[in-house]
């Protein structure tokens, strides 16, 4: 009997005449790395604002750890362990990166109705945020505001938001997007630490990163799921070749 | 780098230590002058000021555009209005109890009601955001207004004269002087338990949700809350700043809650600069003197204040407050 961290069944979201999520079905083990490919639009984003909350199915289930949360709001879906970190970089742009990573830890040391002590003299509080600095490498960076960031820096940061909870369960929406080599490689290294303790939902247009990384992937194709299984089903699969990587070698 | 940020905060200091010595001489000083009007009219900019500084607290700190502050700072007001007329009548208020001219009870009252008022429109208004938000609050204000202008038994549209100020305990606050320094301590004690409140572990939620809402949901915050008790202590401070006019006019009436008057509000807090704390207290004292002199010149006033405004909030991003520190951030 599997542990499924993540139980994806008969996931259906419409806008309009667009199925953007197409009947999907999908499980995460505990602790390892899942893949999401897919060409631009076949819904992968869409799939996380579902899982998140942010977007609400028109129908299916989504269990974690067991528990139905299809109709959960988005803060308590946080809470119970799931972070997600952003496609198109969503940070506190006039904030430094420590009252950032800050916010992040905050919010999984109960209640924030605290008026009167200064948030920056909670002992607890500061060491959690600094050790999360130091994991997504932007320690050296702690006073700087978050709008003067470098784009790849900014990227980190949204990571390191969403990591700084200690999510059960990680939504990467293409965290490597625009980092360039020297980025996407210290990305990887951090996602490949977290295997084994964090499940993650990898979704990610850097081929090599994802084969490297992942411990299965699905391919995701106008809302549907056309294959999951490891990076050599994957790549051997006839028709996820047609259908993605082909499309993938006509483009370029 | 660290020595800009050093000369920025003696600039900060020096200009708030100034202020500070100012509003504590003003009455000596004025009565030195033989301008004991002074005293009165700056009470009433302290009045202003604490409901600007309120104010600010959910559109500066929480993004929440209200423009129904108003009715909080009026609902202050006719708490202690309702109180010291039944007291002045010997009539019973409502649920069998007795008006007072007791500022130690009818003050708290004032606060009270203005902020479980503020409790109830936001967990209203609260539900909508951007300009759905701004109108549901102006929507709420104006209904408050014509409820007030339809209370006949406390003088309608005419409002409710109050025969003296409230008792203070040993102060004698019919006193110009001493009211005036009950109002600078009320100012004072407002501001630094803001202070207090943007710095706090509830500041920074307030902070981050007016930033990016979805994020902070992401990371696990029930937003709605925490903007939710934000507003409510504005509205809190609103019914202070209401209690101390009604006390100072010794009058009440709904004008105090007509949308004009929250855009007058919202105007202190702009000038002065929005999402700092000092900030609309200068604000308060500006438009009020430029209502004054301005006034004195022409009743259309308004038509310079505009111009002034725009080039304020163009030029200086942190409005008066921002020109004079230099300081960029909070
Ligand atoms: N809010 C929305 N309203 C209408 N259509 C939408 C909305 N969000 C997404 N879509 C449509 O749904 C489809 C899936 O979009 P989605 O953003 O999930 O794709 P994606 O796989 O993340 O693409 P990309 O690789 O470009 O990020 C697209 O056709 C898109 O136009
Ligand atoms: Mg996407």
């Amino acid at each position: 009997m599997n542990d499924y961290v993540l139980q994806v069944s008969q996931l259906q979201k419409s806008f309009g005449a667009v199925k953007a999520t197409n009947n999907l079905s999908l499980e995460i083990e505990r602790g390892q790395v899942h893949a999401l490919i897919g060409p631009n639009g076949a819904g992968k984003t869409t799939l996380i604002k579902q899982l998140c909350g942010e977007l609400i199915p028109d129908s299916g289930t989504i269990l974690f750890n067991n528990k139905n949360i299809t109709a959960f709001p988005m803060p308590k879906r946080a809470l119970l362990g799931m972070g997600r970190s952003f496609q198109v970089t969503s940070v506190f742009q006039q904030l430094t990166v420590k009252e950032n990573i800050a916010l992040a830890v905050q919010a999984h040391h109960g209640h924030s109705f605290h008026f009167w002590k200064p948030a920056s003299k909670e002992e607890t509080l500061e060491q959690a945020t600094m050790q999360a600095m130091q994991r997504c490498g932007l320690l050296a960076r702690a006073d700087t505001i978050a709008s003067s960031l470098s784009h790849g820096e900014m990227r980190q940061l949204d990571v390191g938001m969403a990591l700084a909870g200690k999510p059960e369960l990680l939504l990467l929406d293409e965290p490597m997007a625009g980092m360039g080599s020297g980025g996407s490689l210290k990305m990887t290294e951090l996602i490949q630490e977290l295997k084994g303790n964090t499940s993650v939902l990898l979704i990610e247009h850097d081929m090599q990163a994802v084969f490297s990384l992942a411990d299965r992937i699905t391919v995701l194709v106008y809302g549907e799921a056309i294959a999951t299984g490891t990076a050599e089903e994957i790549q051997n699969n006839p028709q996820v070749q047609r259908a993605y990587l082909g499309d993938e070698q006509d483009n370029a | 780098m660290p020595f800009d940020a050093s000369r920025f905060r003696t600039r900060t200091g020096v200009l708030l230590i100034t202020g500070l010595l100012f509003l504590l001489l003003l009455p000596p000083v004025s009565s030195v002058m033989n301008e004991s009007y002074l005293v009165s009219f700056f009470s009433r900019i302290l009045i202003y000021a604490l409901a600007a500084v309120s104010l600010d607290l959910i559109i500066g700190y929480g993004g929440m555009v209200s423009l129904g502050h108003a009715a909080f700072f009026g609902i202050g007001a006719y708490g202690v209005g309702f109180l010291t007329f039944h007291f002045q009548e010997s009539t019973l208020f409502i649920f069998g109890f007795e008006g007072t001219d007791n500022a130690l009870i009818s003050w708290p009252f004032a606060i009270v009601f203005s902020a479980a008022l503020a409790a109830i429109i936001g967990a209203l208004s609260l539900r909508t955001s951007g300009i759905y938000f701004i109108m549901i609050t102006l929507a709420f204000s104006q209904m408050f207004y014509y409820l007030f202008v339809s209370l006949e038994a406390y003088g309608g549209d005419d409002g409710l004269s109050l025969w003296s100020r409230n008792r203070l305990g040993p102060l004698d606050i019919s006193n110009d002087t001493v009211f005036y320094y009950v109002c600078l301590v009320s100012l004072l004690v407002f501001l630094f338990i803001s202070w207090r409140l943007v710095h706090s572990r509830f500041g920074r939620v307030v902070r981050g949700t007016r930033e990016n809402e979805l994020r902070m949901q992401t990371l696990g915050y029930a937003t709605y809350r925490y903007k939710l008790v934000c507003f409510t202590i504005a509205g809190a401070g609103a019914g202070l700043a209401g209690a101390l006019l009604a006390n100072q006019n010794e009058f009440v009436s709904p004008g105090l809650m007509h949308w004009t008057h929250s855009g007058e509000i919202l105007v202190m807090v702009l000038l002065g600069g929005m999402g700092t704390l000092f900030g609309p207290v200068l604000g308060a004292m500006a438009f009020l003197l430029m209502e004054e002199v301005l006034a004195a010149w022409t009743e259309h006033w308004m038509v310079f204040l505009g111009p002034f405004l725009i080039i304020v909030v163009l030029f200086a991003k942190k409005g008066l407050y921002g020109l004079l520190t230099g300081e960029r951030h909070e």
